[in-house]
């Protein structure tokens, strides 16, 4: 499935082709640690277990406040 | 996935359960009004100055001092927003600006305190020449800097406390530091409120958000709609603190809990680390020859800097 991702740290997007199911599955596949981001689709904060859909569009926000 | 307590959508998962959007809030905020309790934190005849620098964690902790107060009916406590402008580019100008908005939306006084009017320097122009030998990054002149200027601006705002964002990640990264680095002296002075030793010229620091993960309170200040823009310190990827906290959230990936086991650990601890620091201790605290303000020795920290920077 396609998924539209919005990265807050870069401030980046991009859609990514993914072959997983949940949110854990993306931000493995996007190498991303858990404890260092809330996932947000339609204004909808996610859990990990949370199932993704073809042409989701999510935002990974980063909870980490450097400084 | 639903809420462990009701039918809602869970918005994160938490050790004992899911949680929903109103269930985490509630659970949140008697988290941190348990810790202010716990540690007496705030008392009725109280001035405190918020530390705030218009982050997540300051925002959090200004909204939530305001409401323990109302809730509590402490109509006698006053309280303020403070922060230090270290006037660092592309960076505390944005968070200040979030901040000024915040305070003005819950009508809070707030003074700012910049760099340049008490050392004449901002961040970014002193380090290179107080850090020409070690070639260091800028956070050992920026602590010491924050730190004086918060305990004596808060003092001389008439504050008997002050309050920090800390939260539980900060505490875990700091006990990590110093047991790596053997620092048990300095490990004493950490915990959700400071002091070994008592001193009229130093405010009391106090943690509310001790026992709140990064991402609780990064997931609390989003769903309250605190309005905060994501910025970071030009400075905070480099240094020893984001590898300890690169290790810990590893850590924590894989056994959850790990970072709250840290801190119960050193909360069991800390009254013999304390203990041990009052004993060993043969001076007490000194005042600064220099500008009047507490100090390990003649001359503060503060104004050492402020030496080189004459200098140059
Ligand atoms: S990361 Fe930035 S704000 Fe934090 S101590 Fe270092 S210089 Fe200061
Ligand atoms: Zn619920
Ligand atoms: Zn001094």
């Amino acid at each position: 499935m396609k998924i539209g991702i919005f990265k807050e740290r870069e401030n980046s997007r991009e859609t990514i082709d993914f072959t997983g199911k949940s949110v854990l599955d993306l931000l493995r596949h996007l190498q991303i640690n858990s404890e260092t981001v809330l996932v947000v689709r339609k204004n909808e904060v996610l859990t990990e277990e949370e199932l993704l859909e073809d042409q989701d569009r999510v935002d990974i926000l980063s909870v980490i406040s450097g400084g | 996935m639903n809420c462990s307590q009701c039918d809602q959508k869970a918005v994160l998962t938490l050790q004992h359960g899911k949680a929903c959007k109103r269930h985490f809030i509630n659970y949140f905020e008697e988290k941190v009004f348990k810790t202010m309790n716990k540690y007496q934190m705030i008392g009725r005849s109280d001035t405190l100055g918020v530390a705030a620098s218009g982050g997540k964690d300051s925002l959090t902790v200004l909204y939530l001092t305001k409401k323990y107060l109302e809730k509590n009916n402490f109509v006698n406590t006053s309280f303020f927003a403070l922060a230090i402008d270290e006037g660092i580019h592309n960076y505390r100008a944005k968070t200040l600006q979030d901040l000024e908005i915040f305070c003005e939306q819950y009508k809070i006084k707030l003074t700012i305190v910049r760099t340049t009017e008490e050392f004449g320097a901002t961040l970014d122009e002193a380090y290179p020449k107080v850090n020409k030998d070690t070639h260091k990054k800028p956070c050992n002149v920026c602590g010491v800097w924050r730190r004086y200027l918060l305990n004596k601006h808060a003092r001389a705002l008439g504050a008997t406390k002050v309050i920090t964002g800390h939260n539980l990640d900060d505490e875990a990264q700091a006990i990590m530091m110093n047991m790596f680095k053997a620092n048990i002296s300095m490990a004493a002075h950490i915990g959700p409120i400071t002091g070994v030793q008592e001193h009229e010229l130093f405010v009391t620091r106090v943690k509310p958000l001790y026992f709140c993960t990064e991402k609780e309170t990064r997931l609390y200040a989003l769903l309250k709609g605190f309005a905060i823009e994501f910025t970071e310190c030009p400075y905070s990827q480099e240094g020893y603190r984001s590898q300890i906290q690169d290790m810990l959230n590893g850590m924590e990936e894989k056994y959850s809990g790990t970072k709250q086991g840290i801190i119960n650990s050193f909360l069991a601890i800390l009254p013999l680390l304390r203990e041990k620091e009052q004993r060993e201790k043969q001076e007490s605290i000194k005042i600064c020859t220099s500008c009047g303000e507490p100090a390990n020795q003649e001359i503060c920290n503060a104004c050492k800097i402020k030496e080189v920077l004459i200098e140059k």
